[in-house]
């Protein structure tokens, strides 16, 4: 997990399915509720996603919304812009360092 | 979820799509046209892709892809079906059969050979798909380009204009503990067609820690471009058919049917207006106007308020549009038909062979305790335990032929794989072979199936091959030019008898005989009747070498097939007539395990005859039987043994002895016994390697209810042994009726 002050960030390593879906849902809520700015998830070490690990993105992101801020999603890696793009959801989330990586 | 369980499942199911696939192609072969067919075929390279893809088995995938675009072109007319391209398809099934093998197998990799068939096979495909294959690679999708192949807008003025077909699809909470990945679903449904826009709905998920992470709230809303039926949508989500909630709409769908679905689905109809136009499934205008129309007709046909158009607004256009009222019903029709073939399905249980053939062991064993109690309820003499174990024996009988039918499988699916073999040999040979299949739902023991399908495959291969005259020569004899082999099953005393008859030229009886002579199975100047002759062929050794083919006559011929039936308990016998065919009946047993028996008592010991066999059993009149070895029954002479002297047994026999007359295979003879004891139930035990000398009068053991053991009699052998002593004692005049009789 790496944070700092000014850009509070979770990073999501290795799967993100439906295995440990009940731990990353709780690291993700405590994460937000921490978090008062501008949270970001950090998703370049993200090895797989699947609909459980869709959902807690799209939960995050309500979650932050329903805080009055918006969350980022930093750096996802192929798998997680694999299905933002399979599910249109690319311009739904605010993707930083998406349009590199995505050739 | 088990994968390795859920493949073999995969093999299994797919195995059985490809046994409907070849039946169907064959089919296509008379009527070309047949809808059905084409759609099994389809069918079965659909599933097949869909489900090994789930497997990650991408040759395979890649393979049926290939067959399945084309076979999608049949389906809509755009190439004819002719016997090259059942050939053809009839190559792909069998390569796909050995990929199937091949995964079984557990192999990792495709072999050369098979690589090359594929190859070849997908060249082949190609090239009808009207493109050459520029690298091999086939899992590109020709089907499904996004523009030129979609079907053409429609001018009707209600209908929606889009080229797309409308998903939407939410899924059972459950799905994912379950192993589902709905995403995996719609990235399938990605390479059936062009998945021109994805719509996550998400709405059903609660917020914060109400949201359970291994729920799945997530719906989707997807418009899918390419040249589908629904069955093809339908087909993707099969796995997960009760697990979800599909609508698919069919691209141009009327109006009225997309405001349905907003009403259907548990969103807010605001909001799947907006999602419906955020996918281009409908335009804003059409939205609008549809809305408008709902008003309306609600406002006329029903008093209802204009301001609140709610429910029942989309049955009203219903009601307006005919066409889609028509629509409906065949969709209701369709979804129930899908409905009952599924609780069909649902009715029948796969189950592992190993277990059912422990139950059935267990019921042997059973049944040998039952008699062993009621053996000692009866020495006991106390009348409630008798009667109580009467009920309980009785029982035991239920269950010992509930358990034994659990075995039973119809034949009809061993006479249907020879469809194939009929049409591939008659091809080779450049014969023109009709196979005639009747008593195809007769049911037999699965083992014994399982034991006769080589054999039979070796008669109707000789059938055709040695049987069947060649068109000309049938021509020549004044025949239909199409020859005809018959396969038929049915139940008779407690046997199966299958007949394999041809009407070909019949059997070469001269050629027949010179060759026994020359192999020294006849003497000569031995002199055979007919019948005699024509079971030479099942002597071993026995091969008319001139007529060898790469068919049949390979020397190992009709003994090996004698064997294999005798090995079953079964009969084989042959029945010729000189240019008008012949006939092979061959009598099996239905089980192998369990019989009734007819117990008997010769000497010191007991011994069981089949009850199935037993016809009847009467007094033995010393004086009529002193001197000769057959008696006077109403009017016919009946042949008997003496028990006594055929096991050697001393001592005398008692003053009152019985005949029991047995009949097997339409023969009766008569066993001449000390005692009649009753029925019995016999748990068959096979005869040890020890006890191999005594195999040909006696078909096994069984132990009785007071531990002895009794000799089952070998029926078929006995009857076998009376006939030849017989026919020696009378074989002139035997010999002159038979040929009267022919």
């Amino acid at each position: 997990m790496s944070e700092t002050e000014s850009h509070p960030a979770l990073a999501l390593e290795g799967e993100l399915n439906i295995y440990g879906a009940a731990e990353n849902k709780l690291r993700i809520l405590e994460f937000l509720s921490r978090a008062k700015e501008a949270p970001a998830l950090d998703l370049s070490g993200v090895t797989e996603v699947d609909t459980a690990g869709l959902q807690l993105l799209i939960l995050a992101q309500r979650e932050a919304e329903s805080m009055g801020t918006s969350l980022r999603l930093l750096d996802p890696s192929a798998s997680v812009l694999d299905v933002l793009q399979l599910c249109n959801l690319t311009t739904r989330f605010d993707v930083s360092g998406a349009l590199e990586c995505n050739p | 979820m088990n994968l390795d369980n859920a493949q073999q499942t995969f093999i299994e199911e797919s195995r059985e799509l490809l046994a409907a696939m070849e039946d169907a192609l064959l089919t296509l072969e008379t009527t070309p046209s047949d809808a059905d067919a084409i759609n099994a075929v389809f069918r079965a390279m659909h599933t097949i892709k869909g489900a090994a893809g789930l497997f990650g088995l991408d040759h395979i995938v890649g393979f049926t892809h290939v067959a399945e675009s084309l076979m999608d072109r049949v389906r809509d007319g755009e190439i004819a079906v002719d016997d090259t391209l059942i050939a053809l398809l009839l190559g792909c099934r069998d390569h796909i059969s050995s990929m199937m093998d091949a995964v079984d197998a557990g192999e990792e990799s495709t072999s050369e050979d098979m690589l090359t068939t594929g190859m070849g096979l997908v060249a082949s495909l190609e090239v009808y798909l009207g493109h050459p294959s520029e690298d091999g690679d086939a899992t590109e999708s020709p089907s499904a380009p996004s523009g030129s192949h979609t079907p053409a807008p429609t001018t009707d003025a209600t209908g929606v204009e889009n080229v797309t077909w409308h998903v939407s699809v939410r899924f059972d909470q459950e799905l994912l503990r379950n192993g589902f990945d709905p995403l995996s679903f719609v990235r399938y449904l990605g390479t059936l067609g062009d998945l021109v826009h994805v719509e996550v709905i998400a709405d059903a998920m609660p917020s914060g820690e109400e949201m359970d992470a291994e729920a799945c709230y997530l719906g989707f809303e997807m418009r899918l471009a390419g040249d589908l039926t629904k069955g093809d949508i339908e087909d993707a989500f099969e796995f997960v058919q009760s697990d979800c909630t599909l609508r698919i709409l069919p691209p141009n769908s009327q109006l009225g049917a997309y405001l349905d679905l907003i009403q259907d689905l548990p969103e807010d109809t605001v909001r799947l207006g907006e999602i419906l136009v955020a996918c281009g499934t409908l335009t804003e205008r059409e939205l609008e106007e549809g809305l408008r129309i709902q008003a309306g007709g609600a406002g006329a046909s029903e008093e209802m308020s204009d301001d609140q158009p709610i429910q029942p607004l989309g049955e009203i256009l219903v009601e307006r549009e005919v066409v889609q009222q028509e629509l409906v019903d065949a969709a209701l029709d369709k979804q129930r038909r899908t409905r009952d073939a599924k609780t069909r399905e649902a009715r029948v249980i796969r189950v592992d062979a190993a277990k059912l053939d422990e139950l059935i062991n267990l019921v042997g064993e059973l049944v040998i305790a039952g008699s062993a109690a009621e053996t000692l309820a009866r020495r006991s003499r106390n009348r409630t335990l008798v009667e109580a174990n009467t009920t309980i024996g009785g029982l035991v009988e239920s269950i010992r032929d509930s358990a034994l039918r659990l075995r039973m499988v119809e034949i009809g699916e061993t006479f249907n794989r020879f469809r194939r073999v009929v049409r591939d040999v008659s091809q080779e040979l450049g014969k023109d072979i009709d196979l005639v299949i009747t008593g195809a739902e007769t049911e037999l023991d699965k083992s014994v199936v399982e034991k006769i399908g080589d054999p039979l495959m070796h008669l109707v291969r000789n059938a055709m091959d040695h049987g069947l005259e060649s068109t000309e020569r049938r021509i020549k004899a004044g025949k239909p030019a199409k020859g005809t082999l018959r396969l038929n099953a049915y139940h008779e005393s407690g046997s199966i008898v299958i007949e394999i008859a041809d009407d070909g030229g019949g059997l070469d009886r001269a050629r027949i005989l010179a060759k026994a002579q020359e192999r020294g199975l006849v003497q000569p100047g031995q002199s055979l009747n007919d019948h005699e002759i024509d079971n030479l062929i099942f002597e071993p050794g026995f091969s008319t070498a001139e007529q060898v083919t790469n068919l049949s006559g390979r020397g190992v011929g009709m003994d090996v097939v004698r064997r294999n039936i005798d090995a079953l308990r079964g009969i084989i016998s042959l029945d010729s007539n000189p240019g008008q065919g012949t006939r092979v009946t061959i009598r099996l047993p239905l089980t192998l395990a369990i019989i009734d028996g007819f117990l008997v008592g010769v000497g010191e010991g007991a011994y069981i005859i089949p009850l199935d066999c037993v016809v009847e059993c009467m007094k033995c009149d010393p004086a009529e039987t002193r001197c000769q070895d057959y008696i006077n029954l109403r009017g016919q002479v009946l042949p008997f043994l003496r028990l006594r002297d055929l096991f050697g047994i001393e001592g005398s026999p008692p003053r009152r002895q019985n005949i029991v007359v047995i009949q097997y295979a339409g023969q009766r003879v008569g066993l001449v016994v000390d005692h009649l004891l009753g029925e019995f139930q016999t748990v068959i035990k096979p005869l040890g390697r020890l006890l191999d000398h005594l195999r040909g009068l006696f078909g096994g053991s069984t132990i009785l209810g007071g531990g002895e053991v009794a000799m089952i009699l070998d029926v078929q052998e006995l009857i076998r042994i009376a006939v030849q002593r017989d026919a020696g004692a009378h074989a002139e005049t035997a010999a002159s009726n038979q040929t009267d009789l022919v």
